[in-house]
């Protein structure tokens, strides 16, 4: 349970850890290190340099734009639980937050290492699938952005390129007054590995209308998944049409099979949870009532 | 690498190799046996220290990254030497210890939801101490220990009225 030896480096600028990323293919980058450190102790990653992005100040902070909050990579997870924007704006960030780890760990690991590290059952890349988020590049020949539809490829894989560095996401803010979320996972133990995670929110209008709606699961496939809900818009919420659009979205499932839990097992958690999570956003929408409605 | 760090209020410097983790400095550079080494991959949390205040795992962090914090470790939580604090106090005496592996993590995890809230509800302390594993107490006593010494603490910082004993400031008048 010890590392391999490695080069430590701490970069004064992201300029220049960048530059250094770009350099060197063995080199990684470490931030709150809450997974790349096991790793590293029971030898399954072997860098030969590390490079701490933890302290750079172009990764810290959360900020708001027209439409969107934009959380800074090195952001630790209990920061971001605490944070009055996180909860007033993205809200299904602040609602699966106490799920992810146990407070030491959220006291050390990011947001944006938790994107990087892209497991397919952890909560933070499942709300940037669900809320369509898009995830913020920097390397040496410059900033880019993709889609976290792009971003998550496969178990622990991302679209990042060698020489590239998560540097922040820009989740979207939903324009409506009456949103509402829902969550709800299957784990062995609280905090632990989700077998199967649902993350809904919704929002309505003054009539109870469902003015928008998002919904997405974690644990079941390779990936966080994103399902098209979009039948449900337009119309007041009711039980049986979100059981269908479930049931529609779930058909083809292809859920993973571990020693945890079955493919079959995945599959049917998976639409009790969709269910749940859907019934929570809209109560949790209802329960918020509009301006001058009284 | 040299590595400066503040531990119990004290700066000390060591020649640290970059992939040893704060832990097993924290034990072989700078003596401080307390933090405790369980699985060393940041599931048990015997090995609980505070960064800046707050519970960390010192097996997931190098000591080479802990430079600049203010790191307390159970040592560094009794006011002085032979005493005890008052959490620490308060898991002699309602045995929220065994074999006591994972007591100074338990107790730093204790001591930093107290340091925020003398009012803790059940549901606030287990969250608190969710991500360290005991095998003996199962919790019960653990949980106790945490409300008693919340409970002290609440005593402790009441205004007590001046005055001759027994007697409140307004019959002393």
């Amino acid at each position: 349970m010890k590392p391999a030896p490695f080069d430590y480096v701490r970069p004064a600028s992201l300029a220049e850890a960048c530059e250094l990323l770009a350099g060197d293919d063995d080199a990684r980058v470490i931030a709150g290190g809450q997974t790349l450190v096991p790793m590293l102790a029971m030898r399954l990653a072997r860098p030969a340099r590390l490079i701490d992005i933890l302290r750079l100040p172009e990764l810290a902070g959360i900020r708001e734009e027209k439409g969107a909050v934009i959380v800074g990579a090195t952001t630790r997870q209990a920061q971001a639980e605490r944070d009055p924007v996180i909860r007033a704006s993205v809200p299904m960030l602040a609602r699966v937050l106490p799920w992810v780890g146990h407070p030491p760990t959220r006291n050390r690991g990011t947001v944006g290492g938790s994107i990087a590290n892209g497991d397919p059952s952890a909560e933070i890349p499942l709300v940037a699938m669900t809320l369509g988020a898009d995830i913020m590049l920097a390397a040496k020949d410059g900033e880019t952005s993709m889609p976290a539809e792009e971003f998550f490829i496969g178990p622990m894989v991302t679209s990042i390129e060698q020489g590239q560095c998560v540097r922040a996401i820009r989740f979207p803010v939903w324009p409506h007054r009456r949103i509402g979320t829902g969550f709800f996972e299957v784990s062995s133990r609280r905090s632990d590995f989700a077998f199967v995670a649902a993350a809904a929110q919704i929002a309505l209008d003054e009539d109870g209308r469902c003015l928008d709606i998002a919904l997405g699961l974690g644990g079941v496939a390779d990936r966080p998944l994103r399902l098209d809900m979009s039948s449900l818009k337009g119309a007041a919420f009711d039980v049986a049409s979100a059981a269908e659009a479930i049931d529609a979205a779930c058909a083809d499932l292809e859920a993973m099979s571990d020693l945890h839990a079955s493919a079959t097992y995945r599959r049917r958690v998976a639409g009790v949870l969709c269910r749940r999570a859907l019934q929570q956003a809209h109560d949790n929408a209802a329960a918020k009532v509009t301006k001058g409605a009284r | 690498m040299k590595v400066e760090l503040r531990i119990n209020g004290v700066s000390r410097t060591a020649d640290i190799e970059p992939r040893k983790t704060l832990l097993d400095a924290l034990r072989e550079n700078f003596l401080l046996n307390g933090a405790h080494a369980g699985c060393e991959h940041g599931v048990c949390g015997a090995c609980t220290v505070l960064v800046d205040g707050e519970p960390v795992r010192s097996c997931l962090m190098f000591a080479v990254q802990a430079d600049g914090y203010e790191i307390t470790t159970i040592e560094g939580l009794a006011p002085a030497p032979g005493e005890l604090s008052v959490i620490q106090d308060a898991f002699c005496e309602t045995h929220g210890l065994q074999c006591g592996y994972c007591t100074p993590g338990m107790i730093l995890s204790a001591h930093a939801l107290l340091q925020r809230n003398v009012t803790p509800t059940r549901e606030d302390i287990v969250e608190a101490i969710s991500g360290n594993i005991c095998r003996c107490t199962g919790y019960g006593q653990i949980v106790e220990a945490v409300q008693f010494a919340a409970e002290r603490l609440r005593l402790a910082n009441t205004p007590r009225p001046a005055g001759p004993a027994g007697k409140s400031v307004a019959e002393a008048k």
